[in-house]
């Protein structure tokens, strides 16, 4: 079996990369708030609860995996 | 290599398309903020693989992720290797064709032999300690038969890797309108340096990154597309309001007869031939997926990854065939194939970016297109990884250079991922001058992957196989598939003896052919094994089952077992199955 590496997990990029899509989709939908898109169901402003949702899954994701020293 | 098994031939015509044509269709047009989405996921996988090149320095590492992945990320990369954009695009695509008949592809076509891998198969890959699967047929029957299934395997991945980019690179250009070289080059150049710098670890980890994106950038389609029509029944309803003629949401009551269908198939093409043969050929014997489970830490590990990807794999249908069946109900033109476009118009293939412009704004559109490049680079990516290792330790150790230090090797494996991006966009112009190329490609794979399962599992069950059974069952196996496609080829009224009946149409064909040649394999492997000498009991430990010692999992609590994991994954896919008769 291979020696063991200390690699940061692949948890810790998911967080990483979702947090930030996160926070620019949530200020988008902000945004839009007073620049609505032309979308169908636009109303339902699923920029800024799809932007809360990943922005909070990111983050419980750093948060679980961030490296820590040992 | 995701495209044979999983991608509907009429998806191909998307390919054949005019270019000027193509482009007057752009679909999406792209703001600054799903821009620099864009950006930011480019960043981030040519990050990662920077970062791991540091552990990236002996060959099992590069090549095996130092077979260290947990059950879960082996699980999630193996269901992500398979699920590229292709797949997504095609299949939202063939359900508008087709209707809910296209999920057979991701229930029946899947879940039974994911779990028969996990459970039955994945010891044998495990306890033989083999690299690929070219390197178990090696172990079990010797080198010939290596040689045979490296030299196809090779050969496919790095020409499907082809493929992939340049319908990436098409796709971009008629739903973005980006510039078709601009997008081969960027996107294959960025997989070249991840791939190469972090082997498996690169392209595992870029998977399960991938896997996230795709769920979290398809899925508000569904979500805002089930709102928009009132629920599932009101799904049904706008479909039967606006196609009366057809029936597009039942999965097995049409299938008694080739003519009561849009698919042009009978049952036992679907239960026989994709249920059986094609669905276990691939997920048992693909090494692009493969691959990503014999990475994992242990053979609990290896067992559950594919068990785990079942459940996923069960779930696809709702970000895939969904919006499929939402573009029926909701949109207020009707979609025609590909080869009928006129002015003003949009093909099945544009069903999924239809519907992402539909519901998506700036950000949520950047996030959905994000997905579908990550989609396709993932795959180009798993293709080239797969090809890398098959090249290096099955090929190039095996017949060319033996003996080398595990350095050499994984600057080999470096220098031919480089090497294989290369002659994928190679590939990819070759395409571009030359469509058809597309048909022999998706049809090499088809021939050799149901004899492949017949092999391999006649010698993983029946320690009688012999070497030269092994051997000559896959040459005769892949040898009667190119015979009845070529015979189809020169006379289409051979499928009523192949396919069973004249009404039956390509896919049913390619179904049977996958059943006849598999049967062909098995009894040419019995009947040569049975005249020839077996390997001794001694050489086939861990290879077979009666010569190997399968670890018990009787102290494990039932809910750690595989087995019991695997059982309620079944249970849910028959009820499925119920669900939508």
């Amino acid at each position: 079996m291979a020696e063991d590496h200390h690699i940061i997990p692949v948890w810790f990029f998911v967080g990483v990369i979702l947090s930030i899509y996160g926070v620019l989709i949530l200020a988008t939908g902000i945004y839009e708030l007073s620049h609505p898109p032309s979308t169908v169901l636009a109303n339902l402003r699923p920029a800024i609860w799809w932007g809360a949702l990943l922005t909070v899954i990111g983050g419980i994701y750093v948060y679980l995996h961030m490296p820590r020293k040992s | 290599m995701t495209l044979s098994l999983s991608y509907p031939l009429g998806f191909l015509a998307f390919f054949v398309t005019p270019e000027p044509a193509a482009a007057s269709r752009r679909i999406i047009l792209l703001n600054p903020v799903d821009l620099a989405i864009i950006v930011i996921y480019f960043a981030m996988v040519l990050g990662i693989g920077f970062y791991l090149k540091r552990y990236t320095k002996r060959g099992e590492d590069f090549f095996l992720a130092g077979r260290e992945m947990t059950a879960w990320v082996a699980g999630l990369s193996f269901v992500s290797a398979n699920l590229g954009a292709l797949e997504l695009m095609g299949w939202a695509a063939a359900t508008y064709q087709y209707g809910i008949l296209a999920t057979h592809w991701y229930w029946v076509g899947a879940i039974p032999a994911m779990l028969f891998l996990g459970i039955v198969m994945m010891p044998f890959y495990y306890i033989s300690k083999t690299h690929s699967v070219p390197g178990y047929l090696q172990l079990r029957y010797g080198e010939p038969t290596r040689a045979l299934s490296g030299i196809l395997f090779a050969f496919m991945t790095v020409l499907m890797a082809g493929i992939d980019m340049y319908a990436m690179a098409l796709v971009m250009k008629v739903v973005l309108g980006w510039n078709i070289h601009f997008s081969i080059w960027v996107s294959s150049l960025t997989v070249a340096i991840y791939v190469a710098l972090g082997g498996l670890f690169s392209a595992i980890f870029n998977e399960v990154l991938q896997f996230f994106l795709i769920w979290l950038g398809a899925l508000l389609i569904p979500i805002l597309g089930l709102i928009e029509t009132g629920g599932w029944s009101g799904l049904v309803a706008r479909i039967h309001q606006n196609f009366p003629q057809g029936d597009y949401t039942h999965l097995w009551s049409t299938m008694g007869s080739f003519a009561d269908n849009p698919m042009g198939i009978h049952w036992t093409g679907i239960v026989l031939g994709l249920g059986w043969v094609i669905s276990f050929g691939y997920w048992t014997t693909d090494f692009l997926v493969v691959q990503r489970v014999i990475a994992a830490k242990d053979i609990r590990a290896a067992k559950l990854a594919p068990i785990i990807g079942s459940y996923f794999k069960m779930a696809v249908p709702f970000i895939v065939i969904l919006p499929g069946l939402l573009g029926l109900a909701v949109l207020p033109f009707t979609l025609v194939p590909e080869s009928s476009v006129g002015p003003g118009q949009h093909s099945y293939n544009e069903v999924l970016p239809l519907m992402l412009a539909r519901y998506c704004g700036p950000g949520l559109l950047g996030l959905g297109i994000t997905a579908l490049i990550a989609g396709f680079m993932s795959g180009m990516a798993g293709n080239v990884s797969a090809f890398a290792t098959v090249w290096t330790y099955d090929l190039y150790r095996s017949f060319i250079r033996k003996g080398a230090s595990d350095a050499h090797y994984v600057k080999m494996g470096r220098w031919c991922t480089i090497l294989g991006v290369l002659v994928s966009i190679g590939t990819a112009y070759l395409v571009m001058e030359f469509k058809s190329i597309m048909d022999y490609v998706q049809a090499l794979f088809s021939f050799f992957i149901a004899p492949l399962f017949g092999t391999v599992l006649l010698g993983m069950l029946w320690k009688r196989a012999t070497p030269w059974g092994g051997f000559w069952g896959l040459l005769a196996g892949t040898v009667s598939s190119i015979s009845m496609w070529a015979l189809v080829k020169a006379d289409r009224s051979m499928l009523a003896y192949i396919a069973l009946s004249s009404h039956a149409k390509d896919m049913a064909e390619n179904m049977y052919r996958a059943l006849w040649s598999w049967v062909i394999c098995v009894t040419v492997t019995v009947v040569v094994s049975l005249l020839t000498r077996p390997k001794p009991a001694e050489e086939l430990t861990g290879l077979v089952y009666g010569c190997t010692e399968l670890p018990s999992e009787g102290h494990l609590p039932v809910w750690k077992r595989p087995i019991f994991w695997a059982g309620i994954s079944f249970a849910a896919f028959l009820i499925l199955q119920w669900i939508f008769w």
